[in-house]
């Protein structure tokens, strides 16, 4: 054994370290500076926007008439104004959005009813009961799905059932308020399955197999123990695909057709969204129209807004206590 | 042991469980175990637990001693490959057989596990009549009350609870929530109560109590426990069979006897190198 140089004292330990420890601190410094203003930068943008869309939402729909903030009843409870259409005043009448909210809440819904429980099933399926390789291929499709650019949705709907596999228009369907929908439970279908599996996959087996030790079968294992231990997470994924299918345009492009200036409750008849009013009325020559493309960024933000409360809502009431 | 057994009848007073059954027999008949078609785990097992008896299971780590008790309630198959081959007899029936239901089979063949699993989204009470509600047995809520109660107080936890039976099991510390695992188990009425490491995850105090609870349980369950802890086979059971695994890492049984014998006059030179902590 070679022998070992005696240890430097402590002191002298601490001195030589000194001038590197100092410049350590500067290095220190400097980059939890630079990692700040990376942050700040990335909430600038999610301000600004935010921001922008308040300050020219806002004035849509609480105007300012006579020096006095208003409420914009008609913004909610009519639908487009006719070309021309003037009020009282002589000044252009805008008529309201409810056309574009109505279809939206529509489509949402009728996605939603079709969508959440397929993409629960698939959740359930691939948590439960999926085994080996089978189960890997259907969770890349998922997965694969949850990824899918929205447009290609659309067009998929829009060639199968609109233009028609024979590509002249003999789809079975017009553009629709079905079509639509359609495209929005494809879209709600993968991001269900692929958050609510994950988040099942959080259930340990111990509570699986208590379920089982006391003579449950399995299904009402996994319906009574399984799923309530996690409604919370559950509730939360749901809510959070519809809030991404709630802000959808592309694919409503391709399948609802233009925004239907009337309101429509006909899922067979063309329809109007809030986010197909934002894309036609942002780049129009009326002014009004170009307000009303705010006024509804900021209802979409607000109901964003509020289905994330909901979901902090449910998470922080129900947690799963390990 | 008598005083602490003395304190527990103590809280038992005035509530003669309205519980009639006794405790099953269970017959072990070369037993083999797999975790897949080809990788065996416990080979050629054969043994009988009397009823009424508490049968410790101890043995080195990787004897396969969960894994044995795992098949007793065909919990070991709900793994994904796993099975099992040969006989277990539940007073006369093979669990085993093709006819014979495993779901059936878990409501005689009661389980508490290594870690504590109360249902967190139940409370207390919804936890203990688990089993009953959730297989669809429909009880008034009287009826209910009294099962509850009962259970609780056999499990040693109704008066810790008595007051918060609506809080989620979760509340409660690790050694209670163990107690109301046994309670839960016990309401389905079982013939068999399995413990897998009950204690393993407990404090001394928590640990001595849940001991206490078995020499009440004893006299209408049939107790088999596993445990890694000599001194809790030893102060627990009645009897004790010692595993241990081969060089294949295959586990055997190899001696099983009076607790009292295994303990002071081992035949086997294996157990006895054992339990005088030589290795394992």
């Amino acid at each position: 054994m070679a022998q070992i140089a005696a240890p430097l004292s402590r002191q002298a330990v601490l001195a030589a370290e000194l001038p590197r420890y100092s410049a350590r601190r500067l290095t220190n410094n400097i980059a939890s500076l630079i990692l700040l203003a990376l942050t700040v930068l990335s909430v600038l943008f999610l301000v600004l926007i935010v921001g922008f869309v308040l300050v020219r939402g806002i004035s849509t729909i609480f105007p300012t008439v006579d020096g006095h903030l208003t409420f914009n009843t008609d913004y909610f409870t009519q639908s487009g104004a006719a070309p021309g259409q003037t009020n009282a005043d002589g000044t252009p009448y805008a008529g309201g959005v409810l056309n574009g909210i109505i279809g939206t809440l529509e489509m949402l819904a009728f996605g939603a009813i079709l969508a959440v429980p397929i993409g629960l099933g698939t959740a359930i399926y691939l948590s439960e009961y999926s085994v080996g390789q089978l189960g890997e291929i259907v969770r890349f499709v998922v997965n694969l799905l949850a990824g899918l650019p929205s447009v290609l949705v659309g067009l998929f709907i829009w060639a199968l059932l609109i233009h028609g596999i024979n590509g002249d228009g003999s789809g079975i369907l017009g553009y629709s308020g079905l079509a639509g929908g359609l495209s929005l439970a494809i879209i709600i279908i993968p991001i269900v399955a692929s958050s609510v599996e994950s988040i099942l996959m959080l259930v340990p087996s111990e509570l699986r197999e208590a379920g089982y030790a006391l003579g449950l079968p399995k299904w009402r294992v996994i319906l009574r123990i399984v799923l309530p231990t996690v409604g919370g997470g559950v509730a939360t994924g749901i809510l959070l695909s519809l809030a991404r299918a709630a802000g959808e345009t592309a694919p409503l492009i391709l399948t609802v057709g233009g925004a239907n200036q009337f309101v429509n409750t006909d899922l067979l008849q063309p329809m109007s969204a809030m986010t197909l009013q934002i894309y036609n009325y942002a780049t129009s020559a009326f002014k009004t129209q170009q307000d009303q493309a705010w006024g509804n960024a900021l209802v979409l933000v607000a109901l964003i807004a509020m289905f994330s409360a909901a979901v902090r809502l449910i998470t922080s009431r129900k947690q799963y206590d390990n | 042991m008598t005083t602490n057994l003395s304190s527990v009848a103590a809280m038992n007073v005035g509530t003669a469980p309205t519980v009639t059954n006794k405790g099953a027999t269970l017959s072990v008949r070369h037993l083999n175990v797999y975790y897949n078609k080809t990788t065996l785990v416990v080979g050629d097992v054969s043994m009988d637990f009397e009823p009424n008896t508490i049968t410790a299971l101890i043995g080195p780590s990787g004897c396969g001693k969960s894994t044995l008790i795992r098949t007793f309630n065909r919990m070991h198959e709900t793994l994904r490959g796993a099975r099992a081959e040969g006989e277990v007899l539940l007073d006369g029936e093979n669990i085993y057989a093709p006819s014979a239901d495993p779901v059936r089979i878990r409501r005689r063949v009661g389980m508490v596990f290594q870690k504590p699993n109360p249902f967190p989204s139940m409370s207390i009470y919804d936890n203990v009549i688990a089993g009953l509600k959730l297989n669809g047995v429909r009880q008034s809520r009287a009826e209910y009350d009294v099962i509850v109660e009962n259970c609780l107080r056999q499990a040693a936890l109704w008066d810790e609870v008595k007051n918060k039976l609506k809080d989620s099991g979760g509340s409660l510390s690790g050694g209670q929530m163990q107690r109301l695992c046994i309670a839960r188990a016990l309401a389905v009425e079982p013939e068999i109560i399995l413990l897998d490491e009950p204690c393993s995850a407990l404090d001394p105090i928590a640990t001595l109590k849940i001991e206490e609870l078995l020499q009440q349980l004893v006299e209408k369950y049939t107790i088999i426990m596993v445990t890694h802890n000599m001194q809790q086979a030893s102060r627990a059971s009645e009897k004790t069979a010692f595993l241990m695994a081969d060089e294949k890492r295959v586990g055997h049984l190899i001696e099983y006897a009076l607790t009292s014998d295994i303990f002071t006059r081992p035949k086997d030179r294996r157990t006895e190198d054992y339990i005088s902590g030589r290795f394992g």
